[in-house]
């Protein structure tokens, strides 16, 4: 455990310590210790973890489940904050955002981090509810950050929405102390996630149904699900792009966890009730709605980086699909799909930053012959999109390949919408991509400074995991599968 | 349930409760915005006096707290906010001109049934008087909803924000006696933070589209970009 209280320790303290700190430049060194400090510290925890099993206390809850996604954040944040430091140099050195809101922006960039590793690591459904309210709090004025009128109404529409979104979480979340106060003994546990489980058979079914549409309504807002995503392509595309980055690859797994949480207690409530798989089903119709949309929408993208907020819409669908249909291989599946999608989608977000900044622009016609300019961003940007794009052998693939499968197991007729899906989101990708990468490269366009070690990190672990999973991360993601799914895959 | 059985804790928590309802209808209605920050401020001390009125039925020290927690937060220290704002970017006087009027207090209505509605299974459970109470709360939440939907003035929007933040927390404290301490601080909290930064976003807005309609902010859409 004290590996974890280190953990959440380290971001408070970043984010107090970056408030204080004038220079931008010792900030952003700063912030890449302290991040490297937390993934070590996870990185501790985890092998605590793999020694001891699982631990949890009153306040606090470590399981196969919450662990990968605890090191998967701060290896993300550790990345990210890699790319950050030249990235946001270049922006303040361009004069798009000035030298003292810097401050703000590693404040609250360790404030989010703060709240991802909270959101995962609580025992507390009501502080679950607390830090996914908080992350959004951290990150608005970060979208914020450039004040163009754009970025303004983008960060407003974000507020307004997601704490709109929220709110119908927290209604969900009283419903459920309200079903938790009439079966445990002391009712002050009524939000404590183990005892919730333990007693899971005895909630009233009827509250946990409709407490559970009330949460999916309001975390499924901050997964992007369709129709409530309205704000996320516009927050990915115009907040700074380690922003997009994190957001992307953290916030959107952080609220999906949140839901499958919930997902576990109402599917032990619903156990003799007529309607046993109500919440699968609520999964999978949003699920497949938010994969189809997204990826129709990714066909009359303009703008580079909201292409690819598109694409995470597309990708959290297909996860929140999976998690639906429940059984052991679907959700392996999902919980795989969660890790690689991450990996892989902050990379392609680090390497549209350097991008955006050879070409001057986010438009997707005038970003062209990236290859041409300079060739680690056009390969970095070529692999990331063959990646995402479910190519093998990169990890999405074999991920894909178990969540069709596990349909072709379950409900064989919508593997054809599923597959219908995967080929209009690669069309729309690639449509794009192509001259993005080969096209001729307008005169005098010119390399910048890059930093391609977290892509290439990234991307080599997403091929790892698509050629091989180790050992203990299979065993992990199988636990996790037995948790939600009642039984095992290995 | 009928209500003249009851006692006379009972019912005024349920006078209250009614009471909050009601100025969610009148916020809706209300066109001035110095007033609708009067409005949401009884509202914010209707509900600590609801909360109080709990903890002496269950002699519960921490909702007499949250109760405490409420007057200072949603009854004094927002709206405080939200005139010192009104009046720094020079709104004392603006009215807004409503639109469908007549329309949108329909809609009010129909939520409020549609809350009872949503809320029929949990009543057959038999659960004590908890159901008008939460059908009450999920109510205002909607009915903030829709007075989020059916402005366009950025402070009228935050008022209605903060509206459905005083019915969850009414669900809160009728159907559970509160939420655990440490959830109730938290949720305070991001209240309070939400609070500042919709102060912040005011000048923000006006600094870049020169106004605080929201029908203005039209940069993001699918639309040809």
């Amino acid at each position: 455990m004290e590996a974890l209280y280190i953990t959440l320790a380290l971001p408070v303290c970043g984010a107090l310590l970056f408030a204080l700190v004038r220079d931008a430049r010792l900030a952003s060194t700063l912030n890449l210790f302290i991040s490297a400090a937390s993934f070590v510290s996870t990185l501790w925890l985890a092998i605590q973890v793999l020694s001891h099993g699982s631990m949890h206390s009153t306040h606090f809850l470590v399981d196969p489940f919450n662990i990968y996604l605890l090191v998967l954040t701060t290896l993300v944040g550790m990345t990210t904050a890699i790319f950050s430091r030249p990235y946001m140099q270049h922006v303040c050195a361009e004069g798009r955002c000035s030298i003292h809101r810097m401050r703000l922006y590693h404040s609250m960039y360790q404030a989010f981090m703060f709240t991802m590793l909270l959101a995962l690591s609580t025992n507390n459904l009501g502080v679950l509810w607390v830090s996914v309210e908080g992350a959004t709090l951290a990150t608005v004025l970060l979208v914020s950050l450039y004040r163009t009128p754009e970025a303004v109404e983008a960060a407003w529409k974000y507020f307004i929405l997601c704490g709109v979104g929220i709110a119908q979480a927290l209604f969900g979340t009283v419903l459920l102390y309200f079903a938790a106060q009439h079966v445990l003994s002391s009712p002050e546990e009524g939000l404590n996630w183990m005892i919730l489980y333990q007693h899971a058979s005895s909630l009233n079914p009827t509250v946990m149904g409709i407490a559970f549409v009330f949460l999916l309504v309001g975390y499924g807002t901050k997964v992007g699900l369709v129709p409530m995503h309205q704000w996320l392509p516009d927050a990915h595309s115009e907040g700074p792009t380690p922003m997009s980055a994190v957001l992307s690859g953290l916030l959107l797994n952080v609220a999906l966890y949140a839901v499958v949480r919930i997902k576990i207690l109402t599917d032990g409530a619903l156990v003799q009730s007529p309607h046993p798989q109500m919440a699968g089903h609520l999964l999978m119709g949003f699920g497949l709605i938010s994969f189809l949309v997204a990826g129709l929408f990714l066909h009359r993208q303009r703008d580079i980086k909201r292409m690819f907020s598109y694409s995470s819409i597309e990708h959290m669908g297909l996860a929140t699909f999976a998690f639906g249909i429940g059984g052991p291989l679907a959700t392996f599946g999902a919980l795989l799909h969660m890790l690689v999608h991450s990996l892989t989608k902050s990379a392609i977000f680090v390497t549209v930053g350097h991008a955006t900044h050879i070409a001057g622009t986010q438009r997707i016609e005038q970003i062209r012959g990236l290859i041409r300019t300079q060739p680690e961003v056009g390969w970095g940007l070529l692999l990331g999109v063959a990646a995402i794009a479910g190519f093998p052998p990169f990890g999405l693939f074999t991920s894909e390949f178990l969540l069709l499968t596990a349909t072709m197991q379950s409900w064989p007729w919508l593997t054809v919408s599923l597959l219908l899906g995967l080929g209009i989101a690669f069309a729309g990708l690639f449509r794009h991509l192509h001259p993005m990468v080969y096209g001729k490269a307008p005169q005098g366009q010119q390399a910048v400074r890059v930093n391609m070690v977290p892509v290439a990190l990234h991307l080599l672990l997403v091929l790892w995991l698509g050629l091989a999973i180790p050992d203990f991360l299979s065993n992990w993601l199988n636990l996790a599968a037995t948790l939600i799914s009642g039984k095992g895959l290995l | 349930m009928n209500l003249a059985q009851l006692g006379l804790v009972e019912q005024s928590i349920f006078v209250f409760a009614a009471l909050a309802l009601l100025l969610s209808f009148l916020l809706l209605f209300q066109g001035r915005l110095t007033a609708m920050v009067h409005v949401f401020a009884w509202q914010g001390f209707l509900l600590a006096l609801l909360t109080a009125t709990v903890a002496s039925v269950e002699h519960s020290h921490h909702l007499f707290l949250s109760a405490a927690l409420t007057l200072m937060l949603k009854g004094l220290m927002i709206p405080w906010m939200l005139h010192r704002l009104i009046r720094k970017l020079h709104l004392e006087r603006h009215q807004e001109r409503l639109q469908h009027q007549a329309l949108v207090m329909m809609a009010g209505a129909g939520l409020v049934i549609f809350s009872y509605w949503v809320v029929l299974p949990i009543a057959r459970l038999e659960l004590a008087n908890t159901r008008n109470i939460v059908a009450l709360s999920l109510a205002i939440v909607q009915l903030g909803m829709l007075l989020m939907v059916a402005r366009r003035q950025v402070v009228a929007q935050v008022i209605g924000f903060m509206s459905m933040e005083n019915g969850l927390f009414l669900a809160a404290v009728a159907a559970t006696y509160g939420m655990p301490l440490v959830v109730e601080l938290g949720i305070a909290f991001d209240v309070l933070v939400a609070a500042i930064l919709f102060g912040v976003f005011f000048f923000h807005i006006r600094d870049s589209i020169e106004s605080l309609d929201v029908d203005q902010l039209t940069q993001l859409s699918e639309e040809e970009r």
